[in-house]
């Protein structure tokens, strides 16, 4: 990373902890969206950037866990640090379980039964109705704050706590893809059955992979459960993936900080055209094929030849 | 033979055919450690198929591999490895994206015990790094060690190509054309680097050229049409009557 990005990356972040004192309680709520958003992007970015698997159905892990504590803390009255570790163990033994069936194959193949198994579960949080409350969803999750007991609540105390769960997580993945198991990622992600005449057990590194990825998109789906107050099937459907899949591939697959800005990109662009339009699909699709055609390797990667 | 002297490589009766072709049929083959060993053959006489099977990247359709004695048949290609087999390939297989130290590095990680380890940067594993500068410079690609992988000339990857496969300390060896493609010059020089290659690994080369294969090596197996021709020393082989024409009718195709 070059001084230029470097110094651009540190008046980012001085601006995102100014910003609850100058910017409107609705843009700090963006800007929480954005982080947590952002920390998903991250974890999708291991598995699709530097592993060099695509998954669709990426937004089901963190549907799992964001259920998992909506759950807990409202059917079952569980403290607060019960439903965080159960959202993160939940989570990420559900991406153990669904790592074991697509860590097998690879490329447009994974890509399909991602998305299969993705929907899968989005069908199971519509329709097992006793526990996922169908349609409606499960509401009434408490408030971060109140629920941990922090000394201070509201919208600028949880976008606080969100900085520093998206300090802590990007800080775990930034040290992960530097990781000599970070390197054999991107090995595998190059070079695959080099990898294997080499000595390595490849199918073991891609399952950590979709592991790890999992475990951080627990992290977001926990914090989204707090955020919103109440979980949906929309957590978990197509769209939501999708548009992860977009941040990655707009903001710039395999360099962490591209997927924090495509979430950025593509969390505000959202809000602002919901104001004029419905039809946000038709949006995405546009802004996609304009960044492929202008960016193919996202907007991070604009201007450098360099990539991870 | 002693015990102490078993073969770095052992095969017995190998096949394998792709649908009605038997790209192997029946070839034995013994390597012993540190031996320098030529498989010579015209294109498409199998050479590549039966590096395929030495090193695991598809399991034989009927015979046997054996390994520093053991019998690998049924092993995958990275249980292999670990046994202490490496080989390159014929069309370079490298990590495009990564720079050349990377490579490198990311070989070097393949039998250490560190390739999961998450908790810490690669730049802090100094030794790992080491490893890979000593092995860069013994190719002399240091100078180019933080270019991209793919941004080297053909001849410099074909180097890397072979020092990827050095980086696990290997004692079984197997080149596949690694001078193909090559001009004169590096050709030459890629010769000096495997000549140079420590005594105690055994080396199964495949070349097309002759006279390379029989600077190089002490014994020299001709494969044509997926079979064992004939097997011996170098005098031996170009000695051969059906050698010769073999050697005559492909230098008549050029
Ligand atoms: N994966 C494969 N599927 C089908 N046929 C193959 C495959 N690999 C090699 N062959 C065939 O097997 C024969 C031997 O090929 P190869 O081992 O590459 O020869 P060589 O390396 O001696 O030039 C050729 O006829 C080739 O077309
Ligand atoms: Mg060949």
């Amino acid at each position: 990373m070059g001084a230029r990005r470097l110094t651009l990356l540190v008046v980012l972040a001085l601006l995102v902890i100014a910003a609850p004192f100058v910017l409107s309680s609705y843009w700090v709520g963006l800007l929480t969206e954005v982080a947590i958003l952002a920390i998903l992007a991250m974890s999708l970015d291991v598995l699709l950037g530097y592993t060099g698997l695509p998954s669709l159905g990426h937004a089901s892990l963190f549907g799992v866990a964001a259920y998992a504590v909506a759950l807990l803390s409202t059917r079952y009255g569980m403290n607060f640090w019960t439903c965080v570790f159960a959202g993160l163990v939940v989570g990420t033994l559900a991406s153990a379980v669904i790592g074991l069936i697509v860590s097998h194959v690879r490329d447009v193949y994974f890509l399909m039964i991602t998305l299969a198994i993705g929907m899968v579960l989005w069908g199971l949080s519509y329709r097992w109705i006793p526990v996922t409350g169908g349609d409606n969803g499960l509401s009434g999750i408490p408030s971060l704050e109140v629920h941990a007991g922090l000394p201070f609540a509201g919208p600028t105390a949880f976008y606080y706590v969100t900085l520093v769960v998206f300090a802590l997580s990007a800080g775990a993945m930034v040290l992960l893809v530097r990781s000599p198991f970070g390197l054999t990622l991107r090995g595998i992600r190059e070079n695959e059955g080099r990898m294997k005449s080499l000595g390595f057990n490849t199918w073991l590194h891609c399952y950590l992979s979709f592991i790890v990825s999992g475990f951080f998109a627990s992290v977001a789906g926990v914090m989204w459960a707090y955020y919103n107050g109440f979980v949906s099937p929309t957590y978990l459907d197509l769209t939501a993936s999708s548009e992860l899949f977009l941040m990655v591939t707009l903001g710039g697959p395999a360099t962490l900080v591209g997927p924090v800005l495509g979430a950025g990109m593509i969390v505000l662009l959202k809000n602002v055209m919901s104001a004029y339009t419905a039809r946000w699909l038709l949006i995405l699709g546009t802004v996609y094929i304009v960044a492929i055609l202008t960016a193919p390797k996202g907007v991070w990667n604009l201007g450098s030849r360099r990539s991870a | 033979m002693t015990a102490s002297s078993t073969a770095a490589l052992k095969l017995e009766q190998v096949s394998r055919h792709f649908g009605g072709l038997k790209a192997v049929d029946g070839v034995s083959l013994t390597v012993q450690p540190g031996e320098r060993h030529a498989l010579i053959g015209p294109n498409g006489a199998g050479k590549t198929t039966l590096f395929n099977l030495i090193s695991g990247e598809f399991p034989p359709t009927s015979g046997r591999v054996e390994l520093f004695g053991a019998d690998v048949t049924k092993v995958p290609a990275y249980k292999r490895a670990a046994l202490g087999i490496a080989r390159t390939f014929q069309i370079t297989k490298l990590f495009p994206a990564l720079t050349v130290r990377e490579n490198v590095l990311v070989a070097c990680t393949a039998l250490d015990r560190r390739r999961l380890a998450m908790h810490r940067t690669v730049a802090s594993c100094t030794d790992l790094r080491d490893a890979a500068d000593r092995l860069l410079e013994s190719f002399g690609l240091l100078p180019h060690a933080a270019e991209t992988a793919k941004n080297l000339s053909y001849g410099d990857q074909r180097k890397l190509e072979v020092a990827l496969s050095m980086a696990g300390r290997p004692r079984l060896l197997l080149l596949d054309e690694p001078m193909a493609g090559l001009s004169a010059g590096e050709s030459r020089s890629m010769h000096e680097l495997i000549d140079r290659l420590d005594r105690s690994i055994a080396v199964l080369l495949i070349e097309h050229d002759m006279d390379v294969a029989f600077a190089f090596a002490n014994r020299v197996t001709v494969l044509h049409h997926g079979r064992v021709l004939t097997e011996g020393s170098c005098d031996e082989v170009s000695a051969n009557r059906s050698v010769q024409q073999i050697y005559l009718g492909d230098a008549a195709d050029h």
